[in-house]
């Protein structure tokens, strides 16, 4: 698979990340790159083979439902850039 | 030529667990803002998830409920994209390896036939935070609160069965009927509990599916009835004045009745969906699975059965009182104290639901309990209240917390129904009533018994309403026909 700069638009404007011109051509090689990898990879026969979920050959644990935590809001809003009445603020969003 | 309208529904349903999915978290609904909302739920660096157990044993009762296949190994998934009420800027959802695969739900439609929706499967999900966009702070910002962040959500996604409004809203009203059943949701839609999207989309007969739109928000089902009328029109109008249908999220006011453009999705979400690497595989035996499949609670479908039954009711009457888990619950309660099926549905379809419905209160938030309810019924099976006094019994114990008995006593509502004293006030209406009499005596006999209507509403004055009318009635009619 290739990759093209409008690609690598497209990615930054859905993952919020800018990426200047200065360094746009060689993000989409490093991208490339690995895109590469991965089509050495596909290149692997896996017929049959169940699809991982995870890299660890483990299950989950799971915890009983119990409330386990208490009300640190104060704390957590100290380090907040803006809260007002208990609320976080942030740039107004409507979609 | 006549169009077609296809219709799917999403559903999410907040499962009734007392922490969150992945933190140890209060759900609580109504908390101050941010009071519920732990290091995990704001996504602080360094917090892992670790998934809570009841909010699977939920989505598997779920899934045995609608005869769902229960997957013994479920997947979570993280579904990209950016929101200040989503701190972690993804969802931790399921998405190729759901809790419950397919299954189906049987409605049954107006003319009595039954109809199979299918459930194209169910998965669990964390719920997003909530935002305020006015409020006291500054003009151009938006409040956050994320104690509804990470509650735990069940979405189930039917397939595309149902063909009009009335189909949409009898398929939500039995999800809601079964999930409240098996006591996994509170199912209170005002406050958010359940939530109905709905997938609508217009075609000819015969033809490929329509591009579709989807309705958000529609928080109680005459909304969702309105809102896809609503939106089949648009559709039609649409396309019959020559345009097409694009693929949009819309918005429904059931305030203004008028639906808006919410999101367009004609450039695809791409929503970058991966398997969560904070998370492993979840695994159940079928040992675990029978277990909670032997716990189930009755079931809708068996709960009507049952109803018909045992209590004889008639079919409209049992639908009403076993559809809804909380109204079956209050009915059997009553029952089970008054001893008389016929008499307590009456009251709870009929007054206790027009109360219920005028202060907008849910039948388990009844200012009335069960056993207040069925303590006047039982005074009124026994001749000591008329129906009549019983309304005025049934308004004392809606703003008290009185029994019937105390009530009864309190407002001096003892029906008379000493045959003594009843016949004395007979006797003296009579005397005072020469004229009717007279009437009574000279009308043909077809037209005596319109004319008894006089007599009882004179003794019943002279007994201040307290008269038994049954015993009244009888003695006036054997006294009067005595004069003939």
């Amino acid at each position: 698979m290739t990759i093209e700069r409008a690609d690598i638009e497209k990615l930054a404007e859905l993952a919020r990340i800018e990426i200047n011109e200065a360094t746009i051509a060689e993000t989409t090689q490093s991208i490339a790159d690995v895109l590469a990898l991965v089509d050495q990879l596909q290149a692997a026969d896996t017929e049959g083979v169940e699809p991982m979920a995870h890299p660890m050959d483990a299950i989950q644990r799971l915890r009983t439902d119990e409330v386990t935590e208490s009300n640190h809001r104060d704390d957590f809003q100290a380090i907040a850039p803006a809260t007002e009445a208990g609320l976080y603020l942030v740039p107004k969003v409507i979609d | 030529m006549e169009w077609e309208t296809v219709i799917g529904l999403e559903v999410h349903a907040q499962l009734a667990t007392k922490s969150k999915i992945f933190s140890g978290s209060s759900t609580t609904f109504g908390a101050e803002p941010n009071t519920q909302a732990s290091a995990l739920d704001l996504a602080m660096p360094g917090t892992l998830p670790v998934p809570n157990e009841q909010a699977f044993r939920y989505a598997i009762m779920f899934g045995l409920a609608i005869d769902a296949e229960i997957a013994k190994i479920s997947v979570f998934d993280r579904k990209n994209y950016f929101y200040p009420d989503l701190p972690k800027a993804y969802q931790t959802t399921q998405l190729d390896r759901p809790i419950v695969g397919p299954g189906h739900i049987d409605i049954e439609l107006a003319d009595g036939t039954q109809k199979t929706i299918r459930i194209h499967h169910a998965h669990l999900e964390e719920d997003a935070g909530k935002s305020l966009h006015e409020g006291s702070f500054e003009a151009g910002m938006s409040g956050i609160d994320l104690n509804r962040a990470g509650i735990p959500l069940v979405e189930i996604v039917s397939e595309p069965d149902m063909s009009n409004a009335e189909e949409a809203v009898a398929f939500a009203k039995k999800l809601h009927s079964i999930i409240t059943s098996l006591g996994i949701c509170d199912g209170e839609m005002s406050q958010g509990s359940m939530r109905f999207d709905v997938n609508i989309s217009i075609r000819k007969p015969g033809e490929k599916l329509g591009t579709r739109t989807e309705t958000k928000n529609l928080n109680s089902f005459r909304f969702m009835e309105d809102a896809i009328k609503l939106e089949v029109e648009r559709q039609i109008d649409l396309v019959e004045d020559g345009g097409r249908v694009i693929q949009e999220t819309r918005l429904y006011n059931g305030d203004t009745k008028e639906s808006r453009s919410m999101r367009s999705k004609e450039e695809a979400n791409d929503y970058r969906y991966f398997p969560c690497p904070d998370l492993l595989p979840v695994v159940f035996d079928d040992d675990y699975i029978e277990s909670i499949r032997k716990e189930l609670p009755e079931l809708p479908d068996a709960r009507h059965d049952r109803f018909m039954e045992q209590y004889g009711l008639s079919s409209y009457d049992t639908n009403i009182l076993s559809n809804d888990a909380g109204m079956a619950q209050y009915f059997e309660t009553a029952t089970k104290i008054s001893g008389d099926p016929k008499l307590t549905a009456n009251w709870i379809m009929g007054e206790l639901s027009a109360q219920l419905n005028t202060a907008d209160l849910p039948i388990k938030h009844s200012p009335l309990s069960a056993k207040q309810l069925a303590g006047m019924i039982v005074r009124i099976a026994d001749g000591t209240i008329s129906s009549k006094m019983a309304k005025q019994v049934f308004e004392g114990m809606w703003n008290s917390d009185g029994d019937a008995d105390s009530i009864i006593e309190a407002q001096g509502l003892k029906q008379v129904s000493d045959s003594g004293a009843i016949e004395a006030m007979v006797d003296e209406v009579i005397a005072n009533s020469d004229k009717q009499v007279v009437n009574f005596r000279n009308a043909d006999e077809s037209k005596r018994p319109k004319m008894l209507g006089y007599f009882v509403g004179q003794i019943m004055k002279a007994s201040k309403g307290q008269a038994n009318p049954q015993q009244v009635n009888e003695i006036l009619l054997k006294k009067l026909n005595d004069l003939l």
